[in-house]
This record gives C-alpha cells, structure tokens and sequence, in this order.
C-alpha cells in the first residue's frame, strides 16, 4: 500500500484528529466530572463517530493500531512509512 | 498495556529547516519541565496515587506521550536537512559529533534528561501539586518558545501544546478538590 500524501489524505487525517480531540478532552473532563452524564453521552455520540473515520482511514491508508486493534490487509502495511513525523 | 497509534495527535508542520529552534525545543524533549519527564512523572506516580485520580495520571501521562512525539517531530523536521556546518553555527556542534541527527533526551543545553527532575513522593496531594507545577512550567515554556520563532506553522503546533498544558493542570486542580473531599469526609466518620 503506497500512502499519496495529497490533500485527500490530510484531510480525512485531519478529520481524524478532530474528533480525537473531542474525545481526549471528554476524556480528560470525565475522569474529574464522572457523574456528568451529557458529558458521557457526547462521549459516546464521538466515540461510534470515531469508529467510522478510523474505518474509513485504515480502508485508505493501512492500520493506525498494531497489536490486532486494528484489521491488517495483505500484504502486512504496518511496518511500511509514512510514519507520523514524515508526514 | 500500551497501544500504539500512527499518526500525531496535532499536526506538526514546519515551514523552514530551523536547527537553532530545533535545540530550543530539546528543553520540552529532555529537559526538567518536558514531556518525558511528564509522562514518566504521572505513569509513576500514578501507582500508589488513591484510586479516585488513577485514571486522570494514566490518561494524562498517556497523552504526554503523544505531545513527546509531537516535539520529536518538530525537531526531526527542523534538522532534517540542516548540514553539520548549519547545525555547528546552531550550536548543535557537540550534539552532532555525540548523535549525528539522532535525537536524544536532552534540554536544550545539551545536559541529559534524569530522574531527579521528577518525583513520587507518596503523598497524593505533594504529587498533584508538583503535577499541577510541572503543568504550568510547560505553559510558560511552550510561551517563551512560541515567542522565540516567527514560523507560523511551527506556533500553531506550540499553541495547541501550550493550551494542553493548561487543560492539564486545571484537571489536576480538580483532582485535588476530589482527594480533599474524600479527605474531608473522613473526619466525619
């Protein structure tokens, strides 16, 4: 799999890290404010959202996980670059 | 159990080959107020903390290691393509003659990161202040770095990690209302 770093790629990346965000800061929010339970469903809401950019990444790009958290296509493109700071 | 994910967390982009901005940013790699030093400082202490902020050190210290890759990043990117002559008049002279353009964990004097630049003491509140200092030392960092380089990219890059910081310490702050609570609770019992 040979990853064109074009605009398409940053952007759905970019996507990527958008809701990642999200989610860090719930995250973060939750651990001090755990009986917030809008907080808990936004989590939720962006986590299932989460899932399906990721999907739609790894289908594009390869794996973004190892360790089979993520489904590997053939051949093996875990171990290919572009890595996150040749990007 | 850690699993590692490929991509940043922000997008690092640099718009210039920068090795002088490169040996400033070294302080947040492997200097005293850095992220290694604060992932390793929270995942640590995070043993013997009480269980109510478990979950907050090991999800911050987690992050910390994403903002550590995130500088990698910027160095790596910064250095890349800079000649041992540039990296000389960076005053990387001696770095290049220990690593090449390897990274390594040093401020950005070149001293190498250690173990006394974080501590457990035991005592949960005594570690969430030093975590909640550790916090706000980074914010100041990242502020006088920000104001030492005119590349845009590279700031929009050090603004998202000086807002981190901030995030950071606001939630140990609360961290500490919840143990004192608990604290509180107990004279009553």
């Amino acid at each position: 799999m040979t990853i064109i770093l074009n605009e398409e790629y940053y952007q759905l990346l970019h996507e990527l890290q958008a809701v990642d965000f999200v989610l860090v800061e719930l995250n973060l929010y939750l651990d001090t404010h755990p009986a917030d339970v809008n907080a808990i469903q936004q989590y939720n809401q962006y986590a299932k959202l989460r899932q399906q950019i990721a999907h739609r990444y790894e289908t594009k790009y390869g794996p973004l996980k190892n360790f089979g958290q993520s489904l590997t296509g053939t051949p093996w493109s875990w171990n290919e670059a572009p890595w996150p700071w040749q990007v | 159990m850690w699993v590692y994910e490929k991509k940043l967390q922000y997008p690092v982009r640099v718009s210039k080959c920068d090795p002088l901005m490169a040996k400033f940013l070294m302080e947040q790699y492997g200097g005293a107020d850095g992220e290694l030093a604060a992932a390793l400082r929270y995942l640590n202490q995070r043993y013997t903390i009480p269980d109510k902020v478990v979950g907050l050190l090991t999800d911050i210290g987690t992050e910390e290691f994403g903002h550590l890759e995130m500088i990698a990043t910027m160095i790596y990117k910064l250095t890349k393509d800079a000649t041992p002559e540039q990296l000389k008049k960076a005053g990387l002279g001696a770095h290049y003659v220990a690593h090449d353009s390897a990274l390594f964990y040093e401020n950005a004097n070149g001293v190498p990161w250690t173990a006394s630049y974080i501590q457990a003491k035991g005592d949960p509140i005594a570690d969430l202040y030093e975590d909640i200092a550790a916090e706000e030392k980074a914010r100041a960092t990242y502020q006088w770095l920000i104001d030492l380089t005119d590349d845009v990219d590279l700031q929009d890059s050090l603004k998202f990690l000086r807002e981190r910081e901030i995030v950071h310490s606001m939630r140990f702050r609360e961290a500490v209302e919840i143990l004192k609570e608990k604290r509180d609770e107990k004279i009553f019992f």
